[in-house]
C-alpha cells in the first residue's frame, strides 16, 4: 500500500484505498475463464429431496455444470463416514428452508441465475419446527447442555433475599448482515493446486478447511483475502457453500465465483441465535448484591450444535459469593448459527445489565452507584486479581460526558411535551484474548520496513494497528512501513475474532521490531559505529541491502496469574415519543477500558461501529420467520432493519488508555466485542428511566413501548 | 434473468403505442421497484418500455392548478420552490419515503404504481392472492404486524406503500391519464383500489393507459401542515402507520381540512369522517382525540398489527397537533 498519502500518521493505512475503490475484494477477482456458480435452495424446512430435474438447466444458454448429491462431486472427506452430518452434495437430507441442494455453474452470472432457476426438486416433507420459544416451552423438545453448570456459595440464593428480582429476557435471531455479501472465488489447477479468494475473517482457517475436506497437502493451497467487507462473526468459518464452490472448480477445472444473495445471508451463513434467559438477582437493603442466577436457553441447529459464552459475564462481573449459572442450548430446523460481534456475552449483557438496573430500581439506588457499590477487587470466578481495571474511573468518565446528575432516578420525571428523556448505563466485559501469531520483519537499507503475517483486517484496522507498533519501536515513519496481510502463505496467525488479534498479531510485530533493533545495534558495535546510528546507515555500511527476522509470539505464565479482560461503559440518553412509541437515542457516551489505546483513530472507529450495532439490537434488528413455513419474512436490507445515519446521535468516545502491566508488550486488549456487549441494556435501561415501562424484549419497537403500560 | 427486450420511446403516443403493441410489456421510469420485482421473479415483462425520455418532468403552476409530470423525480418535486411553498404537505411526504438515491430516480408516476412490501407477496415460494390470485393469504395468521387494518378483505391485507400518494389524496389531487384515443381524468382517492375479490389489482388504470401528470388545486393548507411518519428506524423504512394532516385555521376555528393516512389499507386511506368533524370546529386537542377516534370506526387487527388500532389515532392526535402548532 502507498502511504505517501497519508495526512496524520494515525491515519487508516488502507483509508484511501477504501474510498477510492482501489481496495480488491474478493469478487473483484477477474480471473481468465471465470465461470459463475449461482446456489439452488431447499423451499422445504425439513425432508428429503425425492427427485432432482437439472435436465433444463444444463441445456439453458452458458450452462457449464450443474452439481447436487446426484453427482457427487468430488470430496474425498465426506465420501468417509463420519464428519458433519450436513456434507453438502452428499446428502440428500434437508436440515433447513434455504438449504444449498444445488450449483449451477455458466459462462455469466445472469444465466447462472436463470437456470438454477429451472432445476425443480421434489421432497418428502416432515414435520419441522423453527419456533425456537416453542422449542424451550414444549417439554418433550430436545434440550442439551451448552456449558457445564457454574455454582459458586448456595445455589438460587437470590430468592431468599431481602430484596428479590427476577425476570425474563427474550432476544430474537439477528443476522450479521455486512455490506460485502457472502462468496469464494475457487481455482483448481492441475496438480491438485489451489488458488482461493475468500471472504473470510482467517485465511489460514479456510485453508485448512479446504485441506481437510479434499484431503490434499495445505501446501497446495492458498487463499488470499486481502481486503473484507465486514465480518462481524459470519466469516469465521468455511460455510458448505464454499466447499461446493471448490467442489465445482475441480469439477470442471476453470475458476468458480459464487456471491450469495441478500436473501441467502439469513439462511446459510449464520446468525445470532435467539436467546430466552432468566435472570435471578438478590440484595440486601443497603444494596449488596447476595445471589445471582442466570439460566440461559440458546437456539442451535438440528444437524450441528453451536454454544457461546451466554452467562459467563454472572460469574465475575460482581462481587457476589453466591452464583449459579446454566446454559441449555436448543436445536430447531434452521441453518446453524455462528458467533456475531460481541458473541454470547452481548446476549448475556443484555439480560444481567437490565436486571441489574431493575434491581437498582427496586433498591431506589442510582443504577451507577448500585454497580459500584458491588464492583470486585479480585476476579471471584477464578480467585485471582484482574490485570487491570478501571471501571470506577470509567463510571466517571462517562457519566459525567453523558450528564448523568441530570438523570432522575424516579422514571418518567423529565416531560418534555410528548417527549420523554431518561438516561441509561450499561457495563460490557469480554475475554482480553492472546493466541499465537507470527510475524516476518523485513528492514531495508531504503528506510522501509515489511511486516508480514497471515492475518485479517475485516475492518478494524489491522495493518494501521501494527504499523503503528512498529513505527513506535524502531522510529520508523507510518509510510515507510507496509504491513501484508490477508495471504495464507504469510507467516501463520489465528482467524481474526475474540478481539484478539492486536494483542496477537502486535505482540509478534513488536517481538520482531525489538529483535531487529538488537540486530541493528549488534552489527553497529560490529562495524565500530555509535549504538545510536540509524539503521539505514548501519545496513549500508555493512554492505547489507536487508537484514529479516521471523518471530512467533504467545502469551505466558502472566495468564495463569491473573483474569485479563477488557471493559466498556455504555452511556446512553433517549427520548421516548408518547404516542407515537418512537425511541430515539439522543446522545452516546462510551468508555473503553481496554489497557494502552495502540490506534487511537481506529480504536475510536471500533466503538462508535459498536454504538451503531449496540443501536440496532436494542432498537431495530430482528430477523423473522413464518413459522408455519420455516421461512425469513424480512430477509432484506429494506425490511431488516439496520441503523441508518438519522438514527445515530452524536457518539462520544473515550479510554482509559492505561496499560495492562502483563497482558502483552504493548499493554493493549481488544476492544471489538466490548464496543457493542452491554449496549443494548444501555438503550432498555435508559427507556425505563423515560418512560417507566420495562422492555425485556428486544428489539425495542414503538409497538412494544404502546403496548406495554 | 430471463431475458427481456428493452425499448425506448420518446412521446406518449409511441408510449402508448408500444403499450398496446405487446400485453406482456410494462413502462420503466426509475425502476426502483420493478427491478425488485424482476429479480425476485414476481414480474417477468416481456418489454421494457423506457419513458424516461418522454417529457413529462414540469412542475408549474396553471390557473389554479399546481401541475406536476409523471415523470418529475421525488426529489425534483420535494425541492421545488412551488412545492414547497404551496405544497409542503407533498414535500415532506415525499421527503419521508425511501431514501435521498432512491428518490432521485424514482418518479411521480412510478411512485404511485409501486406495489405493496409484503413479504407473501416477495417470495415466490408463499401463497400470496396478489401475486398469484387463488394460491391464499400468507399475511392473514401470518407475519402481519406492517399490514392493514381498514379495508380489508380476507384475500389480501396488504398496505399501500407510498407516502407520496397519502398526501396526494389529502390534497383532492386529480390524476390525468393519457390512452390511444385521448385523456381522462381521475381523482386521486378513486386511482387506488381496495382488494376486494381481486388484490392482484392495485388501481383503476387500464391497460391501454399512461399516466402523464397530476393537477393539484392551490389550498390555503399550507401553513398548517403536517406529514408525520411513524416507522422502525428514522429513514429508509416503510409506514408502520402514517398521517398526513391539513389545515386552515382562522380566529381558531378549522375552516378546511384534509386528513388522511398511510400504512393502514391498501389504498391512501383518506379519512372523511374525521374531516367533517373537525370542519368548523376548534382545534382543541379534544377535539382531535374526538377526530381521531371516528377514524378508527371500521378498523380491524388482525393479531400482530393489532398496535396499530392504539398507534393509529395517537399518530392523527400529534399530527394535528404538530399540525396546528406550526407558526
Amino acid at each position: 500500500m502507498n502511504n505517501q498519502i497519508l495526512k496524520d500518521e494515525n491515519d487508516r493505512v488502507d483509508g484511501v484505498y477504501k474510498v477510492t475503490g482501489k481496495a480488491k475484494y474478493f469478487a473483484e477477482y477477474e480471473l481468465p475463464g471465470l465461470t459463475y456458480g449461482v446456489l439452488v435452495t431447499s423451499t422445504i424446512t425439513k425432508g428429503k429431496i425425492l427427485s432432482l430435474d437439472t435436465k433444463a438447466a444444463e441445456k439453458a444458454p452458458g450452462v457449464i455444470s450443474v452439481l447436487s448429491h446426484l453427482n457427487k462431486p468430488s470430496a474425498p472427506a465426506y465420501e468417509q463416514e463420519g464428519g458433519p452430518a450436513m456434507k453438502i452434495f452428499y446428502t440428500d437430507k434437508i436440515f433447513f428452508n434455504g438449504q444449498p441442494i444445488a450449483i449451477v455453474v455458466a459462462n455469466t452470472f445472469e444465466r447462472a441465475t436463470y437456470a438454477a432457476s429451472l432445476v425443480k426438486a421434489t421432497y418428502a416433507k416432515e414435520e419441522f419446527n423453527t419456533d425456537f420459544e416453542k422449542a424451550v416451552n414444549d417439554t418433550e423438545s430436545k434440550k442439551l447442555q451448552g456449558q457445564p453448570d457454574y455454582k459458586r456459595g448456595v445455589e438460587n440464593a437470590y430468592k431468599t433475599a431481602e430484596v428479590v428480582v427476577e425476570q425474563k429476557y427474550h432476544l430474537p435471531i439477528e443476522t450479521h448482515n455486512p455490506m460485502e455479501l457472502h462468496g469464494i472465488i475457487a481455482d483448481w489447477h492441475p496438480n491438485n493446486q489451489v488458488t482461493v479468494y475468500a471472504k473470510t475473517q482467517g485465511v489460514k482457517a479456510t485453508q485448512g478447511t479446504i485441506a481437510n475436506v479434499f484431503k490434499i497437502p495445505i501446501e497446495n493451497i492458498q487463499v488470499k483475502s486481502e481486503f473484507v467487507g465486514g465480518g462481524f462473526g459470519m466469516a469465521l468459518r468455511t460455510w458448505p457453500l464454499e466447499i461446493a464452490t471448490v467442489m465445482a472448480s475441480k469439477h470442471i477445472g476453470k475458476p468458480v465465483k459464487i456471491m450469495i444473495t441478500r436473501m441467502q445471508m439469513f439462511t446459510m451463513v449464520g446468525n445470532r441465535p435467539a436467546a430466552i434467559q432468566t435472570i435471578g438477582l438478590g440484595a440486601n437493603k443497603d444494596g449488596t448484591l447476595t445471589g445471582i442466577t442466570h439460566r440461559a436457553f440458546g437456539e442451535t441447529s438440528v444437524y450441528e450444535n453451536f454454544t457461546e459464552g451466554v452467562v459467563n459475564m454472572a460469574k465475575f462481573m460482581y462481587q457476589c459469593d453466591n452464583v449459579n449459572t446454566q446454559y441449555t442450548v436448543v436445536p430447531v430446523d434452521l441453518g446453524v448459527p455462528i458467533w456475531m460481534r460481541g458473541p454470547g456475552e452481548a446476549t448475556g449483557a443484555f439480560a444481567l445489565e437490565s436486571a441489574i438496573d431493575e434491581m437498582a430500581h427496586a433498591l431506589n439506588m442510582d443504577p451507577l452507584e448500585f454497580r459500584i457499590k458491588n464492583d470486585p477487587e479480585r476476579d471471584q470466578q477464578r480467585n485471582k486479581p484482574f490485570s487491570d481495571k478501571n471501571i470506577k474511573e470509567a463510571y466517571r468518565v462517562g457519566s459525567q460526558k453523558i450528564g448523568w446528575s441530570e438523570r432522575k432516578n424516579k422514571p418518567g420525571s423529565l416531560v418534555d411535551g410528548q417527549l420523554k428523556t431518561g438516561y441509561g448505563v450499561s457495563i460490557g466485559v469480554f475475554n482480553a484474548n492472546r493466541g499465537r501469531a507470527s510475524v516476518k520483519g523485513t528492514l531495508k537499507a531504503d528506510g522501509s520496513l515489511i511486516l508480514q503475517s497471515a492475518t485479517s483486517d475485516i475492518g478494524p484496522g489491522t495493518g494501521t494497528g501494527m504499523t503503528l507498533i512498529a513505527s513506535k519501536l524502531l522510529g520508523i515513519p507510518v509510510n515507510k512501513i507496509k504491513f501484508e496481510l490477508g495471504d495464507s502463505s504469510l507467516p501463520p496467525a489465528p482467524s481474526q475474532g475474540g478481539s484478539a488479534t492486536l494483542s496477537t498479531v502486535g505482540s509478534a510485530v513488536n517481538d520482531v521490531c525489538v529483535s531487529l533493533k538488537s540486530t541493528i545495534a549488534e552489527l553497529a558495535a560490529n562495524s565500530n559505529m555509535d549504538a545510536t546510528s540509524n539503521f539505514i546507515d548501519v545496513l549500508k555500511k555493512n554492505n547489507l541491502p536487508s537484514i529479516e527476522v521471523t518471530k512467533q509470539s504467545q502469551a505466558g505464565k502472566e495468564r495463569d496469574d491473573y483474569s485479563m479482560y477488557s471493559f466498556s461503559i455504555h452511556f446512553v440518553k433517549v427520548k421516548v415519543h408518547s404516542l407515537t412509541g418512537v425511541v430515539k437515542v439522543d446522545k452516546i457516551v462510551s468508555v473503553g477500558d481496554s489497557g494502552t489505546i495502540v490506534s487511537p483513530k481506529t480504536a475510536r472507529s471500533q466503538m462508535v461501529g459498536g454504538a451503531v450495532g449496540g443501536v440496532g439490537m436494542a432498537l431495530t434488528e430482528e430477523s423473522i420467520l413464518d413459522h408455519r413455513y420455516g421461512r425469513y419474512i424480512n430477509n432484506n436490507f429494506a425490511d431488516y432493519h439496520v441503523p441508518v445515519n438519522a438514527d445515530i446521535p452524536e457518539i462520544e468516545v473515550h479510554f482509559i488508555n492505561k496499560p495492562d502491566p502483563y497482558i502483552n508488550p504493548m499493554g493493549a486488549k481488544g476492544m471489538g466485542e466490548i464496543a457493542l456487549i452491554g449496549f443494548s441494556a444501555a438503550v432498555a435501561n435508559a427507556v425505563f428511566n423515560a418512560t417507566g415501562k420495562r422492555i425485556r424484549t428486544l428489539p425495542i419497537t414503538p409497538d412494544k413501548i404502546l403496548a406495554t403500560s | 434473468m430471463i431475458n427481456f427486450q428493452y425499448l425506448r420511446t420518446t412521446s406518449v403516443k409511441s408510449a402508448i403505442a408500444l403499450l398496446l403493441k405487446d400485453k406482456n410489456s410494462k413502462f420503466i421510469a426509475g425502476g426502483t421497484n420493478l427491478i425488485d420485482l424482476m429479480k425476485r421473479g414476481v414480474s417477468a415483462p416481456e418489454k421494457l418500455i423506457d419513458i424516461n425520455h418522454v417529457p413529462l418532468k414540469q412542475i408549474e403552476l396553471v390557473g389554479n392548478n399546481i401541475v406536476i409530470g409523471a415523470l418529475a423525480s421525488n426529489t425534483a418535486v420535494a425541492e421545488n420552490a412551488l412545492i414547497k411553498d404551496k405544497l409542503p404537505l407533498l414535500a415532506m411526504a415525499l421527503n419521508a419515503g425511501a431514501s435521498a438515491q432512491l428518490r432521485n430516480v424514482a418518479t411521480v408516476g412510478g411512485n404511485m404504481m409501486q406495489r405493496t412490501r409484503c413479504g407473501y407477496f416477495y417470495d415466490t415460494e408463499m401463497p400470496c392472492n396478489k401475486r398469484q390470485p387463488g394460491s391464499g393469504c400468507g399475511a392473514v395468521g401470518g407475519f402481519n404486524r406492517m399490514h392493514a387494518i381498514f379495508g380489508t378483505s380476507d384475500k389480501c391485507i396488504a398496505v399501500h406503500p407510498s407516502d407520496m400518494c397519502i398526501a396526494l389524496v389529502a390534497l383532492d389531487a386529480v390524476v390525468v391519464l393519457a390512452n390511444s384515443k385521448g385523456e381522462r381524468k381521475i381523482s386521486f382517492k378513486d386511482f387506488h383500489r381496495l382488494a376486494g375479490d381481486t388484490p392482484q389489482l392495485d388501481n383503476n388504470l387500464k391497460a391501454d393507459e399512461m399516466i402523464i401528470r397530476l393537477e393539484i388545486p392551490v389550498n390555503n393548507l399550507a401553513k398548517n401542515s403536517h406529514y408525520l411518519k411513524v416507522r422502525d428506524r428514522a429513514s429508509y423504512a416503510f409506514a408502520l402507520v402514517s398521517v398526513a394532516a391539513g389545515m386552515e385555521i382562522s380566529n381558531n376555528k378549522i375552516t378546511d381540512i384534509r386528513l388522511a393516512m398511510g400504512g393502514v389499507a391498501h389504498k391512501p386511506w383518506r379519512l372523511t369522517a374525521s374531516e367533517n368533524f373537525l370542519k368548523g370546529k376548534k382545534a382543541t386537542i379534544e377535539n382531535f382525540e374526538q377526530a381521531a377516534k371516528l377514524a378508527m370506526a371500521d378498523a380491524k387487527g388482525y393479531g400482530e398489527n393489532n398496535f396499530k388500532l392504539q398507534m393509529a389515532p395517537n399518530t392523527i392526535i400529534e399530527a394535528l397537533n404538530v399540525a396546528k402548532s406550526k407558526a
